[in-house]
């Protein structure tokens, strides 16, 4: 009999058992990710490429975490009280995080996105019931920023959490992801994440070089169609606050087909990503081959459903960049 | 150090000072050099790309062959010949 599987998969039965998974709150299920291997994946037999998927979030993406870092701490310092107004730009995924945090908490939420964000992010963001301030779209999310600190000035009620410029965003990661891989893969010689705030390199990073300063911490950055960046001179430039440059080894850019490339042999081997998370994949494919032995750990941002409508799964490869090229991933 | 031509890829914000051209060939040993040639045939991209003490822009990332500059060596790093330059400004970057 032909095996039909490449892998010995197990069957439910002989699979771990968590002791408990019971939660009071569903976000209670934030965080605690499953660090996957991806041993179809690595071009080096010595060096093996590992996934946390942070799709596995409740919204589907890393910025779950953010969201509620971000609230709990404003309210916890009284930045934020009952009657305040969240006001975020966010080209998606922080927006549905905070859409979700503050639905369970109770509070209105304005997000300022540009107008060229999927349907997928705008449905979601409906279904939280929060609002949608649309900015244009060839200005990117440097434009959504704009706006909405434009929109910030103009309202007292507006509290903004501002994701680029909030430690607890990098902070989130320092104190809860960084140790969550470092638990999972002690001998951990590589961290790859894609570049967007900065806040997950920033986090994992100064986590990394404190605990395990040998890991080398190395950027995947998004190489956006120049109408995403949507730039009219240097000085709409920008670098977000909470980015510290400082805890990277590298910086490697990735362009939209090589991410649509891999994000499809990710699917190939059953783990259904995001965009960036194809980007993430090929550098530390890049990595592994000028590495002698070693366990890369890649954080791949989100799943792949909220991309279900840019076809990238089902087009010609030429269409599916032309499909992405007027949209941040 | 033998002199290379290479290949610098030009972003749209900048190409007012190229007179439209997407990509420009420029010699030199190395990354400063390169880019310092691509200066005297295009002076305006001068102060767009290097500061007044001739470091880097802030808010311009250069990469050799698609990995940033700054953690090659900086403008000192050596180039190979084939090498492709790549001048990007900064941005808020994905899906954020």
């Amino acid at each position: 009999m032909v095996m039909s599987w490449r892998y010995c998969l197990p069957s439910l039965a002989d699979l771990p058992k968590v002791s408990r998974l019971l939660f009071e709150d569903v976000a209670g299920t934030i965080g605690s990710t499953p660090l996957v291997g991806l041993p179809g994946l690595s071009p080096n037999p010595e060096v093996k490429i590992w996934a946390k998927l942070e799709g596995q979030n409740p919204t589907g993406s890393v910025k779950d975490r953010v969201a509620l870092e971000m609230i709990a701490r404003a309210e916890a310092s009284g930045e934020l009280t009952p009657g305040r107004v969240i006001l975020e730009p966010t080209s998606g995924n922080t927006g549905i995080s905070l859409a979700f945090v503050a639905k369970r908490k109770g509070y209105r939420l304005v997000c300022v996105m540009p107008e060229t964000a999927s349907k997928e992010r705008t449905q979601m963001i409906a279904a939280f019931g929060a609002e949608i301030v649309y900015s244009p779209g060839e200005k990117g999310s440097n434009g959504a920023i704009e706006l909405a600190k434009q929109m910030l000035e103009s309202d007292v009620a507006f509290y903004m959490p501002y994701q680029y410029g909030n430690e607890a965003n990098p902070l989130v990661h320092y104190q809860a992801t960084g140790p969550e891989i470092v638990s999972d893969m002690p001998d951990i010689t590589h961290f790859v994440a894609g570049l967007g705030t900065g806040g997950t390199l920033t986090g994992v990073g100064r986590f990394l070089k404190e605990t395990k300063p040998e890991v080398k911490v190395i950027a995947a950055e998004p190489e956006q169609g120049e109408l995403v960046y949507g730039l009219r001179s240097l000085e709409d430039g920008f670098i977000p606050p909470v980015f510290d440059e400082s805890v990277l080894d590298g910086r490697i850019k990735v362009g939209a087909k090589a991410s649509i490339e891999w994000t499809r042999a990710l699917a190939s081997e059953g783990v259904f990503a995001g965009l960036s998370s194809g980007a993430v994949l090929f550098v530390a494919r890049k990595l592994a081959e000028r590495t002698g032995e070693g366990n890369i750990v890649c954080l791949f941002a989100d799943g792949g459903w909220k991309y279900l409508s840019t076809d990238i799964w089902s087009k010609q490869l030429e269409e599916a960049v032309e499909a992405v090229e007027y949209m941040p991933w | 150090m033998t002199r290379m031509s290479v290949e610098v890829r030009i972003p749209a914000v900048f190409r007012a000072h190229t007179a439209g051209a997407k990509s420009v060939t420029a010699e030199g040993a190395t990354i400063g050099d390169v880019l310092s040639d691509v200066v005297r045939s295009y002076p305006e991209l001068g102060g767009q790309i290097f500061t007044d003490d001739d470091s880097l822009h802030r808010f311009v990332n250069v990469y050799l062959n698609d990995e940033d500059v700054r953690y090659l060596g900086g403008l000192s790093c050596e180039i190979s010949d084939g090498d492709v330059l790549a001048i990007l400004p900064a941005v808020a970057g994905g899906l954020t």
